[in-house]
């Protein structure tokens, strides 16, 4: 049979799901194996070195560089406080001094006698990791994090903004292709994950941001909003970074698109459910897609296993959403893997796959579609 | 020492691509080539497992044996196996560095120059006088994590403060290596001799420092070559040593695998070396646009980290403007659409565009994409700065200043293109109108697409240190280029000056190799293609008065063409290019034009 691989965006029911929570830098992990874990309960921490501040102590106190030992005060290693001396000349008849003060609290970590620079290393910034979805520790990676897993739903979006984020799911579109408008959102959503349909526009996402609504998932958004929202244009798609009360997630892409069917009805299934929500995006090798996580405490543990790990191909069956003009968003069946390339309008040759969208039949590049992985 | 056979792979980030050549008939050949899926990533995690998927796909189109259960055989025994296999590589982001400079227009440029001219993605400039303050440099560093860093500064015996400070903030922010956290960052020194010591005392115990010879001895000669050769080197002992499979990989190859823009820039050179000829290359591909060219014999590479067709599309939209990508889109279209359809293809690259819209869409990007990038090669494409010149009284009258750009739009004698949306274009009308459109070529400049991107690979097989191999090598990797790498577009002529509306800007008589004759009048804003083929044409271009197409204003030139696939293309539309400010006169512009060239299949008028 016909077979081709495409990129697909998970939508998982119930499934295995393993998540990598590792510090930037070494440090301890607090938690330990087979312990069970609430999302905001801290595994590890770590300190990060402080920021360094430089002086320039031999132009301050006009010596040579060569000379700055004679003029310090203090030696490497010692702490300080902000405004401390660091250095003072002796002046003329222990009159007219001049010296230099530090302008952070920090240890003094060198002393240059060719360029006159004295370093300063503020104190260290710590860093804590919590758990981010409800579940119990599989792995300790030493000094480093731990590797939770947890069963429940798996969603991915496209794209994305904002981090992590976690809250009650909270369906307000009446169907998967209609629109969340502000007129929804209200002040008794704080906290919640608002799942729609289609759509959001700018205005409903403002007021999300402003009831400190945790989470919206939706269809489409528009590309020329997010200009608003991030404060700049976006030109690569790396986002999760912003400091936003609400994580967006998208899943169908940009523009009004009704949200996938299977999306939809899982996520409808999950009303008033803990999820948690990440909208980070990285579009580059390494692939990151934003994603909704919705535990199962009561998970029926036979789910399938390791679901969230593969990648289906696309065979004759196979349920595909079409990914780019014409057709776009829409869900049809792969009836037929023609194996030669076939000429498009575009004249461009390609590898097609015939779908059959609502009884029609439609011949689409391979490249422009997307298995819908259901399970 | 004749080759029989030649193995060459590129590692790319996405695709391993592998090229078969073999000694046929006497001459080298391309004859297979094949391709995999990179396998630098999880699942696999070695990068030999996609070499040898992409091998073994030329194994079963040849027919010839080259594999050995997990190992290329080599060398060539009877019929099996190959006399060389060498490789590039630039998976897993390729190589990052960030340099440091005293002086960010001169020895900051100097050690960019070296840097884009190894092959990597500059990350950052630090120089004395960035105007950044030394916390928020030492941030920088902290944040960018680079492969390696290259630090200049000062002429030899010079003074020593300066650098030794930028030693001293590196220092402070202690960099950590992006790949592993094992191993210590190599550090290369290049600047003034006299600091030497002070920047090993500083830098020795946090870095893995390699002091070579300075970037910049005195002010008016750069030094490049050492430089670059140990970026190559350190690339190869710590960077390469992290990535998965790499090890392996170099013990295959008969040359130390190179980074693959490194590749291609050394090719180009010698290409123009060879040829005596300026060229421009250009490389569009997802997330990034390397210009390489060859101007009054320098060599310059330029890397737009953020201009590409998929990853960074929406770049270019931010970049250049969306009236700009508009101006050329030869029909109405709602622009807050057209901003959702190109940030669809950001989050979905791997898309193709299915309609004639969508397609139009694309290569009007393209354009922007190539213009934008051109312009950041020009800015960097320049001769010393900071160099004291004598002038005479004649001088005075034409005051040419340090610093002045190298590329000359006139002297320019070939542009090659690669990247998909220029080598895969349905029509190469389409390929060799949007080099025209966004370079702006000027008098007589030929025009090549590089078939499947072999550059790479062609490239380290020409720069080949093995004494027993390396001119055979070479021989080799120009034969391929010239009969199989490149595909000849055609040559595009055009004229530039002052030109009023509809008059004869250029006349033109064509002798073709049958005999046969062509004149020809190319009016002020008109576009005419001639078809013929790769050969030979006599072309006499006499210009209008104030006009000139490459032998000075109204002079005329009898010369040699070459025709192609597209054939001759006479531009007379100016320079710059003007489309219309009003929509109709641009939208009946961009149809007449499309139409001169037979570029879309519906937009003849």
């Amino acid at each position: 049979m016909a077979h081709s691989y495409t990129p697909g965006l998970k939508v998982l029911k119930n499934t295995k799901i393993l998540k990598e929570r590792r510090l930037p830098l070494k440090g301890s992990v607090s938690a330990s194996i087979g312990s069970e874990v609430k999302p905001d309960e801290i595994i590890a921490r770590t300190d990060l070195p402080g920021n360094v501040q430089m002086v320039n102590v031999a132009n301050l106190l006009n010596v040579d560089a060569s000379d700055i030992k004679q003029v310090m005060l203090i030696d490497v290693g010692s702490k300080i406080d902000k405004n401390d001396l660091l250095a003072e000349t002796k002046g003329l008849f222990g009159f007219f001094k001049s010296n230099a003060k530090s302008p952070v609290a920090g240890t003094v970590e060198s002393i240059s006698d060719v360029t006159g620079q004295v370093v300063i290393r503020e104190a260290p910034l710590p860093v804590e990791i919590d758990a981010y979805i409800q579940g119990s520790v599989d792995e300790i990676i030493e000094n480093e994090g731990v590797v939770i897993e947890s069963k429940g739903s798996f969603i991915q979006g496209i794209f994305g903004v904002g981090g992590e984020s976690r809250g009650k799911i909270k369906v307000l579109a009446c169907s998967r292709d209609s629109e969340i408008t502000a007129e929804m959102i209200t002040s008794d959503l704080e906290g919640m994950i608002l799942v729609g349909g289609n759509f959001i526009s700018l205005d409903a996402y403002k007021k999300a941001l402003a009831c400190n609504v945790a989470g919206v998932v939706v269809g489409g958004f528009n590309y020329y909003d997010l200009e608003e929202v991030l404060g700049y244009t976006l030109g690569v798609a790396i986002t999760g970074s912003e400091d936003l009360v609400t994580s967006l997630v998208v899943t169908e892409g940009y523009g009004k698109i009704q949200m996938g069917q299977q999306t939809y009805n899982l996520l409808s299934e999950s009303n008033g459910r803990l999820a948690s929500i990440n909208g980070a995006t990285q579009i580059r090798a390494g692939v990151i897609r934003p994603e909704i996580i919705i535990p199962i405490s009561d998970a029926s543990k036979n789910g399938n296993e390791n679901k969230a790990e593969k990648t289906i191909g696309m065979t004759d069956g196979s349920t595909v959403r079409v990914i780019r003009s014409p057709n776009f968003g829409e869900i049809g069946i792969v009836k037929e893997l023609p194996a030669e390339l076939r000429k498009m309008e575009s004249e461009t040759m390609v590898r097609v796959a015939i779908i059959d969208i609502d009884g029609k039949q439609f011949e689409v590049p391979r490249s422009n579609l997307e298995v819908v992985e259901i399970d | 020492m004749k080759l029989r056979s030649i193995l060459a792979t590129d590692c790319g980030s996405t695709t391993t691509k592998a090229i078969l050549i073999e000694y046929v008939d006497g001459e080298y050949r391309l004859t297979y080539r094949g391709e995999a899926p990179t396998t630098v990533e999880a699942p696999f995690e070695d990068v030999t497992r996609g070499v040898l998927n992409a091998a073994m796909e030329v194994e079963e189109l040849s027919g010839r044996k080259i594999l050995d259960d997990d190992s290329i055989i080599t060398p060539q025994k009877g019929d099996s196996g190959v006399d060389i296999y060498i490789s590039t590589s630039s998976a897993g982001g390729g190589l990052q560095m960030m340099v440091a400079g005293v002086v960010k227009s001169m020895s900051g440029e100097s050690a960019e120059r070296a840097a884009l001219g190894a092959g990597s993605i500059v990350m950052d400039v630090l120089a004395s006088n960035d105007g950044r303050k030394p916390h928020e440099k030492i941030t920088r560093i902290r944040q960018l994590r680079p492969d390696m860093i290259l630090l200049s500064g000062g002429v030899d015996g010079g003074t020593t403060k300066h650098v030794v400070e930028l030693a001293e903030i590196l220092a402070a922010a202690n960099p950590q290596p992006r790949l592993g956290q094992d191993y210590k960052l190599p550090v290369i020194y290049a600047g003034n001799n006299k600091a030497t010591s002070d920047i090993e005392r500083t830098l020795s115990d946090l870095t893995d420092l390699d002091v070579t010879e300075n970037i910049r001895p005195v002010l008016e000669k750069e030094n490049l070559k050492p430089s670059r050769d140990k970026i190559h080197d350190l690339f190869m002992e710590h960077v390469m040593q992290q990535a998965p499979g790499y090890k392996k990989l170099m013990s295959w190859t008969d040359a130390p695998i190179m980074p693959t823009p490194g590749a291609v820039g050394a090719l180009i050179e010698m290409v123009a070396k060879k040829e005596n000829i300026s060229v421009v290359g250009v490389d569009i591909g997802g997330a990034t646009t390397d210009i390489f060219s060859v101007f009054q014999k320098q060599f310059n590479r330029t890397v737009s980290a953020n201009l590409g067709m998929s990853y960074s599309i929406c770049n270019v939209l931010v970049e250049a403007s969306l009236s700009n990508v508009l101006r050329w889109v030869p029909f109405d279209i709602d622009e807050k659409e057209l901003t959702n359809r190109i940030g669809n293809k950001m989050i979905r690259p791997t898309t193709v565009p299915q309609s004639l819209e969508e397609l139009v869409i694309e290569q009007a990007i393209a354009r922007e994409a190539l213009r934008l990038s051109f312009v950041q090669h020009k800015a960097f494409a320049v001769n010393l700065k900071g160099v004291q010149k004598e002038r005479t009284i004649s001088d005075a009258f034409e005051q040419s200043d340090s610093g002045q750009s190298l590329v000359d739009m006139i002297e320019l004698d070939l542009i090659v293109g690669s990247g998909g949306v220029l080598s895969h274009a349905p029509r190469r009308e389409q390929s060799a109108k949007m080099l025209i459109d966004s370079f702006l070529p000027e008098g007589i400049t030929s025009l090549a697409v590089d078939s499947i991107f072999m550059m790479p690979q062609l490239g380290v097989m020409a720069n080949i240190d093995k004494k027993s191999i390396a001119e055979e090598a070479r021989v080799a990797a120009l034969e391929v280029f010239e009969k199989d790498c490149l595909i000849r577009l055609g040559t595009c002529v055009a004229p530039v000056g002052s030109m009023s509306e509809s008059e004869v800007s250029l006349k033109i008589n064509l002798e073709f190799k049958n005999g046969e004759k062509k004149s020809i009048d190319l009016q002020s804003g008109e576009l005419i293609r001639v078809e013929v083929g790769y050969e030979e044409v006599k072309a006499e271009l006499i210009p209008a008065k104030g006009i000139n197409v490459g032998a000075g204003k109204g002079e005329k030139i009898d010369t040699i063409i070459f025709g192609g696939q597209v054939g001759l293309i006479f531009d007379g539309r100016g320079r710059p290019l003007d489309v219309g400010s009003d929509p109709n006169d641009r939208i009946s512009n961009l149809k007449k034009w499309a139409s001169a060239l037979n570029e879309y299949p519906e937009l003849k008028e």
